[in-house]
């Protein structure tokens, strides 16, 4: 099922890995209250700023505040009108396909219709010790969990039997979605591998591209289109969604300031190593998917990155590593008056 | 500066004996660095599951996170099957792919003979090559007769170790200024 409609052009969405991080510029760390709050707040803009979607994430690690995210989501429903909303990712390996499908097909009552899902198997490991699983069935726990989410979405009444949950008999997983289905997303990582397993599949695929050049995360996306061909699947009934680093500001050279030691001392508390000068100056390029910048720089790649990958939507991510709620909010505004409308205007049918 | 002195080795006491004359040489002659041993044989180091080096506990977590907080690391390895020993392996897989970046690598090789000179070229030198260690080009290799009741016997090989650590001292303090200069080129 897919609530995209290309006439459109290419959607522009948020999501949040519901870090919870100290501000390096101030040493400030916000409670996970206030962070939380802030959450639905930033959804509450997006949503009044005409964006297409706002997704938070599943992480069960130091600095992070959503690991209930479909909590959060059912706020962010309560709280927004008209954009979709969803989770990047849900962490289905670890979790049990009825109740995420039933939180989620809540999540789409209360939000008039507006969940989606993208499932993925998680960077980190401690929430395999943390939940109660083996990490050595790290693979086959995804792969079983996620087919039997799809299988509760195609089918009422479900019979199922499996290695790692006890089977279904006849088991009716109710509410039902809105629209009797729900769109569910496969989240992918840098690898084509996985990609490919998307495509064979016949699932969308949710890339996630951090920084680098866009022409290697084209090769996941070529290797999506092919294997859905050869899975016997048309990939133009497929959407593909991108996700990456964003920060606008007046100009290039104050993004990059006020950016950079959020990413770097961000990166370095969650995964241990920073990012390096270097890297991030060579972000500037327009072949690079590193979105900081000027609204006109980030328009710019934004524009050259649809016309390489022909995706139908794309996903910002601007407040990672204790981004303050007004800079939030000056994104969101740079957004809506300035990227949003050229993206439209140059993506849509006919232009 | 903060480095890291690792005998790379379970067993035996020729990788060790060097280590421990690295160390001391370290000691006399730069008193002002900070100087940490590591000796795999004083730790429960379990194996690599892919995970982030963060997320390993105890002596694994331990081990993983001083080799990632260091500047230069001085790798003492004896030579087991023609290559290095699996519990040094180990030590790299459970690090991330790009671990050495701006760190310096010095290299002291043991073995029971030359035949197996070569080793530290062809087996380990690759795979900090891969980590982006800078390396330190020459390295120390010290045989059997060069030891003698857990001491250096050869004196050429005390000297050899003290050029080792002084090259290494030189390359952790020039690229420093190096790494220094090229972060404030640029504008953010």
């Amino acid at each position: 099922m897919n609530r995209i409609d290309q006439s459109n052009g290419l959607e522009f969405g948020i999501y949040t890995l519901g870090d919870h991080l100290p501000n390096p510029h101030t040493g400030e760390h916000i409670s996970a209250e206030q962070r939380v709050k802030e959450i639905i707040e930033f959804a509450k803009l997006a949503d009044q700023a005409g964006l297409d979607f706002f997704s938070v994430g599943e992480s069960h690690q130091d600095y992070f505040a959503t690991q209930a995210h479909s909590v959060v989501l059912a706020a962010i429903a309560q709280a927004t009108k008209n954009i979709k909303i969803g989770s990047s990712s849900t962490i289905i390996s670890t979790s049990d396909p009825v109740r995420v499908y039933e939180d989620f097909a809540t999540v789409d009552l209360i939000s008039g219709g507006r969940a989606e899902i993208i499932a993925g198997r998680a960077s980190r490991v401690g929430l395999y010790d943390l939940l109660g699983y083996n990490l050595r069935d790290y693979e086959a726990l995804f792969e079983e969990k996620f087919d039997l989410l799809r299988k509760i979405n195609e089918e009422e009444v479900v019979n199922w039997s499996g290695e790692f949950r006890a089977p279904l008999n006849d088991a009716r997983v109710i509410p039902r979605p809105k629209e009797g289905k729900l769109p569910i997303w496969r989240a992918v990582g840098g690898t084509p591998a996985s990609a490919i397993k998307a495509g064979y599949a016949g699932v969308p695929m949710f890339l996630a591209h951090l920084a680098g050049p866009t022409a290697v995360f084209k090769r996941s996306i070529d290797a999506y289109r092919a294997a859905l061909t050869e899975g016997g699947h048309d990939p133009v009934d497929f959407p593909i969604a991108t996700a990456g680093l964003f920060f606008a500001a007046e100009t290039t050279q104050e993004a990059q300031r006020t950016y950079y030691p959020h990413v770097n001392e961000g990166i370095k508390l969650t995964n241990g190593q920073g990012f390096s000068k270097r890297a991030f100056a060579q972000g500037e390029d327009v072949r690079d998917v590193l979105a900081v910048g000027s609204p006109q720089q980030i328009i710019e790649k934004i524009l050259y990155q649809h016309e390489m990958y022909g995706h139908q939507r794309y996903i910002a991510q601007l407040d990672f590593g204790g981004v303050p709620f007004e800079q939030i909010r000056k994104n969101i505004e740079l957004i809506a008056t300035e990227v949003l409308p050229a993206i439209r205007k140059y993506t849509k049918e006919g232009s | 500066m903060n480095i890291v002195a690792l005998s790379g080795s379970v067993v035996g006491s020729k990788t060790r004996t060097a280590i421990n004359e690295v160390v001391r040489t370290f000691e006399k002659n730069y008193p002002e660095i900070d100087v940490q041993l590591i000796d795999l044989a004083d730790y429960n180091i379990q194996f690599s599951d892919g995970r982030n080096y963060l997320e390993y506990e105890g002596d694994t977590g331990f081990v993983a996170k001083a080799l990632m907080d260091a500047d230069a690391i001085i790798i003492g390895s004896p030579i087991f099957q023609a290559s290095i020993p699996g519990a040094l392996k180990n030590i790299f897989d459970l690090l991330p792919v790009q671990a050495f970046t701006d760190k310096i690598a010095g290299i002291v090789m043991t073995a029971g003979s030359a035949k197996h000179y070569l080793v530290a070229e062809q087996q380990l030198k690759p795979i900090l090559g891969y980590m982006k260690a800078q390396i330190v080009q020459s390295y120390v290799f010290a045989e059997e007769k060069d030891f003698s009741q857990k001491q250096i016997v050869n004196n050429d090989v005390s000297f050899r170790i003290e050029r080792l650590v002084e090259d290494t001292y030189v390359l952790a303090t020039t690229y420093a200024k190096i790494r220094e200069e090229q972060d404030d080129a640029y504008d953010f």
